[in-house]
């Protein structure tokens, strides 16, 4: 009987996600272009890069802010290296000083991406080897440094012949389509979750509890510190090249330190150890910030009050009262599934009636 | 009998405080050793000397006849050092405690440290980790199966052992305190230690739990082919379970022997009492 249950509710599951992919099917084939088509695509990659920055900060205990920084390298990697050989001279401003490499590396589509979380990674490990001694605050101060001095890089007419300096590079080959994002970003996000599962998920977990006692029981904290913070900040990379074409341009001016507070929001958000609610609130952020609440803009709504702007008023309200009452986020250190639905909102019931009943005996 | 712990004039000196003095100790293969004293008397720090937290001033440290840690004064402590046997040693061996782990010393901690988010199952999982043969990328795209399955059992097979098999879902901080130490005994176990360290094992337990306690570990060192080297205070305990004791105090051995040697030493008596030897 408990079996049975158990594969019934694994099975809708399964038909949710499918039916998660529907809704991407559904959009880009009745509106591809609008709010929902955007939400949906920044929501995507806000997904990626959330439940790499909640592998790194929820389930490993390192509270790092780099994730600007490592998302920049992506978006420039993905950039510099898909856009077409002959549309390059177009693209950089230096017309004639472009790096020798430009004038013959073109990667497709997927190599690129992968090459964007690669060259993330390979920063990640050197950052890291110094960076990773730290602990808590300091890690995330040293981490924010290091996202600072990636942005100031990118500027740098010195690198002008590469990153085309403050100018945007363009012209890369994008995703025009949701399903495209939501499948990326599944199999992103799956690649996690795996992580996560394994004996190596346990590993990170027993270091985020507690550093003396996973060190005592074998578990070398230097390489699994650094396993993670890699794998993490490769996540970051693939979401930046994501965002890289979610934006049509990649801009240092895009990657700042505001965009990483608002990743480390959607993971507090959704819950610290929490993948499926880095996921969830991805979505709803995205949608609350660009979307439910844009009316809010328009001034005849309530006139006198709402203006241009407005609609940020109400979303950090709506943040602030999220966060008074789900104190450790939508799902806490869990992971959604239907079975805790049903089971939670069972008990939910069952608390009220507890409660009716107890006043009606008063 | 060949002896599986060594220490040889461990001294470690933090600042101006010598909170280990000269330390030499031996513990053969099979046996169950105690090393008491009064608080502060500095036995923590000796066992995280050994097991590689902390790196010490001067001595050595031979685990199965080679040497794990070592080390002579060096920096600040070329000036600082007060301690005795200085230029004996001419090698630094530092190895991380995790290091340690892997040869063959597992240890439990005097005030528990379980891994609070995790179930009692996933605590012994954990420490299984070391031994593993799976790489990241088998590990992450289900190609150890096997070898999971297998670490499950062995954890499961563990706790059936210590009778923690019908609590393994549980949160590892909802149990009751003598259990969690049983639990904190079982994920020492599951890194298939040769030498077994315990810190205060009978820390806050009752009459009956301390009982249940000896027997339990005798149990495991039978069953497990252990030697243990174990802190604690209880003296019905130390005394009832122990074959050789070793006594210190501000750092310094003032007796060993056998626990009726020194249930009757004068030294130890006035260590732990604070009266004259003629009172």
């Amino acid at each position: 009987m408990k079996t049975k249950s158990k594969a019934i509710f694994k099975t809708i599951d399964i038909v949710l996600l499918l039916a998660v992919l529907g809704v991407a099917i559904a959009v880009d084939a009745f509106m591809p272009v609008g709010l929902p088509a955007t939400v949906l695509k920044k929501g995507a990659v806000f997904a990626v890069v959330a439940v790499s920055m909640n592998l790194l900060n929820g389930f490993t205990g390192l509270f790092s802010l780099g994730q600007a920084g490592f998302m920049l390298l992506g978006a420039y990697t993905y950039a510099i290296f898909s856009i077409p050989l002959e549309a390059r001279e177009s693209v950089y401003y230096m017309q004639d000083h472009l790096a020798g490499f430009l004038h013959v590396a073109e990667l497709p589509v997927i190599p690129a991406m992968i090459a964007a979380g690669l060259i993330a990674a390979v920063f990640a490990f050197l950052i890291g080897l110094p960076v990773l001694r730290l602990k808590s605050d300091y890690l995330a101060i040293a981490t924010l440094g290091f996202a600072e001095i990636v942005g100031a890089f990118a500027k740098w007419d010195t690198l002008g012949p590469i990153t085309n300096a403050p100018n945007p590079l363009v012209n890369y080959p994008k995703f025009s389509k949701v399903t495209t994002y939501f499948i990326v970003a599944g199999v992103c996000i799956a690649i996690i979750a795996l992580l996560v599962r394994s004996t190596y998920g346990r590993a990170f977990k027993a270091i985020r509890d507690d550093e003396i006692a996973a060190e005592a029981m074998g578990i070398n904290l230097a390489k699994h510190k650094m396993i993670s913070f890699v794998t993490s900040s490769f996540f970051a990379g693939v979401g930046g090249a994501m965002l890289a074409m979610f934006q049509s341009k990649a801009q240092a001016n895009s990657f700042t330190t505001a965009l990483t507070y608002e990743i480390l929001l959607i993971v507090v958000i959704g819950g610290i150890g929490s993948l499926s609610g880095s996921v969830i609130a991805s979505f709803l952020y995205i949608a609350c910030s660009e979307w439910w609440l844009r009316f809010l803009d328009t001034p005849d709504v309530i006139p006198g009050l709402t203006r241009n702007g407005f609609r940020l008023v109400v979303f950090s309200a709506v943040i602030m009262i999220i966060v008074l009452f789900f104190r450790r986020g939508l799902m806490g250190d869990k992971e959604f599934s239907t079975e805790r639905l049903v089971k939670g909102s069972k008990q939910l019931v069952r608390n009220l009636q507890d409660k009716r009943k107890a006043k009606e005996a008063k | 009998m060949n002896n599986l712990l060594k220490l040889e004039d461990i001294t470690m000196q933090f600042g101006g405080v010598v909170a280990v003095n000269n330390l030499s100790l031996e513990v053969n293969e099979g046996e169950i050793v105690s090393l008491i004293g009064p608080n502060g008397a500095g036995k923590t720090t000796a066992f995280n000397v050994v097991t590689g937290v902390y790196e010490p001033t001067n001595g050595r440290v031979s685990f199965d006849g080679r040497a794990i840690v070592e080390s002579y004064p060096h920096g600040k402590m070329r000036k600082a050092y007060a301690g005795e046997n200085r230029g004996v040693y001419k090698k630094r061996i530092v190895k991380t405690p995790d290091k340690i782990t892997k040869l063959g010393v597992a240890r439990t901690f005097q005030n528990i440290r379980l891994f609070k988010s995790m179930t009692v199952l996933e605590n012994v999982l954990v420490a299984m980790h070391m031994r593993r043969k799976s790489n990241l990328f088998t590990a992450t795209f289900l190609l150890n199966r096997k070898e999971e399955k297998e670490m499950r059992r062995k954890a499961e097979e563990l706790l059936e052992k210590v009778g923690l098999l019908d609590v393994k879902d549980e949160l590892a901080t909802s149990l009751p305190y003598g259990k969690q130490r049983r639990l904190e005994i079982a994920r020492a176990l599951a890194t298939e230690p040769k030498l077994l360290l315990l810190d205060e094992p009978a820390a806050g337990m009752n009459p009956q739990e301390t009982d249940e306690l000896t027997a339990f570990i005798r149990s495991i060192r039978d069953e497990f082919g252990l030697t243990i080297f174990m802190i604690e205070h209880h003296m019905n305990l130390v005394m009832d379970i122990s074959d050789r004791i070793y006594v210190i105090d501000f750092g310094k051995l003032i007796a060993r022997g056998v626990p009726a040697e020194i249930q009757n030493n004068g030294v130890v008596i006035k260590a732990y009492l604070g009266v004259s030897e003629d009172a």
